[in-house]
C-alpha cells in the first residue's frame, strides 16, 4: 500500500543541511535558538527589547528563500483552490499552539532534539503524529485538496 | 552589531534551505504527512540534515562557557512534561496537517509574493496573539 512518489532527496539534505548550518550559527555565536515561532513572537513583543537581531533574522528568512526562487525559478505549481477559511484555521491553530507548546518545527523538531531536550522530543512526537492523523482525515475522509 | 549581521546571515541561509528543500510548498510537506497517499519521505531528510549539522552546534556549546558574540547562552533549561507543552503541540499538528505550513515556510513562501502564505502568516499572528491575552494572564 506504500507508493513513494516525488521523493527528491539531495535538495531536502541539502536544505536540511543549510537549516541546520543556520541554527548551528545563531547559537555558537549568539547563543540563541533559532525557533521560528520563538522568535516571531519575541519580536512582536511590547516594549520592544533586544529585538533587532530578531527581525533581521526574520528578514533574512524572506531574503534567503526569495533569492533561491529568484535564481532557480518556482520549481513546484502553486496549489490552487486551497479553501481561504481553512487555511485561516489553520494557521489560527499553528499560532495558538507554538506560543502554548513553546515552539515548532524548528524550535522544537530541529533545535530542541539536537540538544536531547526531553520536551522538545516529547512535542515533535506529538506534533507529528497529529499532523499525520490530521492529514489524513482533511485528505482522505473530508475530501480537501486532493 | 556583529549579533545582527550574523542573525540576518544565520536567516538568509534558513530561508534558502527552506526553499531549496521545497519546504515552501505546503504540498510537499503534505505529501510527507500522508502516508496513505503516495508519500514523499524528503521532509525526513530535511529534518535529519538540520538535525545533524544543529546537533554540532551543540557539542560546541557544551565545550564553552559563552557564544563567540555574547555573554551567555540563552537556552532552554525546562525537563518538565506539563499540559501546555503537549496540548499546544497537538493543537500545533492540527494546524500543521491542515495547510501543510509551519511557521519558517509559512513566513518564507511570503517571499514568493503568493496569497495563501499571507493568509497563513495573518491568522498565526492572531492565534499567538490571541493565547498570549488568553492563555498567558496568570
Amino acid at each position: 500500500m506504500f507508493q513513494i512518489a516525488e521523493f527528491t532527496p539531495w535538495s531536502a539534505l541539502a536544505g536540511g543541511v543549510l537549516i541546520g548550518l543556520a541554527a548551528l550559527l545563531l547559537l555558537v555565536f549568539n547563543g540563541r535558538v533559532a525557533g521560528i515561532s520563538g522568535i516571531l513572537n519575541m519580536a512582536m513583543q511590547r516594549p520592544q527589547g533586544d529585538t533587532a537581531w530578531r527581525w533581521l533574522f526574520l528578514l533574512g528568512l524572506l531574503l534567503g528563500a526569495g533569492a533561491w526562487v529568484w535564481l532557480a525559478g518556482l520549481t513546484f505549481e502553486l496549489r490552487e483552490g486551497f479553501p481561504l477559511w481553512l487555511l485561516a484555521a489553520a494557521g489560527f491553530l499553528v499560532g495558538v499552539g507554538t506560543r502554548m507548546g513553546g515552539g515548532c518545527t524548528s524550535g522544537h523538531g530541529v533545535c530542541g532534539i539536537s540538544r536531547l531536550s526531553q520536551r522538545s522530543i516529547v512535542a515533535t512526537g506529538i506534533f507529528m503524529l497529529v499532523a499525520i492523523m490530521t492529514t489524513y482525515v482533511v485528505r482522505h475522509i473530508a475530501g480537501v485538496g486532493v | 552589531m556583529k549579533r545582527e549581521i550574523l542573525a540576518l546571515i544565520a536567516g538568509v541561509l534558513f530561508g534558502l534551505g527552506l526553499a531549496i528543500s521545497q519546504m515552501i510548498n505546503p504540498e510537499k510537506v503534505l505529501g510527507f504527512l500522508d502516508i496513505a497517499g503516495a508519500w514523499d519521505p524528503s521532509l525526513a531528510l530535511v529534518m535529519g540534515g538540520a538535525l545533524a549539522v544543529a546537533a554540532i552546534g551543540t557539542l560546541i556549546m557544551r565545550g564553552s562557557d559563552r557564544p563567540v558574540f555574547d555573554v551567555r547562552y540563552y537556552v532552554p533549561e525546562r525537563r518538565d512534561l506539563d499540559a501546555r507543552l503537549i496540548g499546544g503541540a497537538a493543537l500545533f499538528g492540527i494546524g500543521w496537517g491542515i495547510g501543510g505550513y509551519c511557521p519558517g515556510p509559512g513566513l518564507a513562501a511570503m517571499a514568493i509574493g503568493w496569497w495563501e502564505p499571507f493568509v497563513f502568516v495573518v491568522a498565526l499572528i492572531a492565534g499567538s496573539l490571541s493565547w498570549k491575552l488568553i492563555g498567558e494572564r496568570d
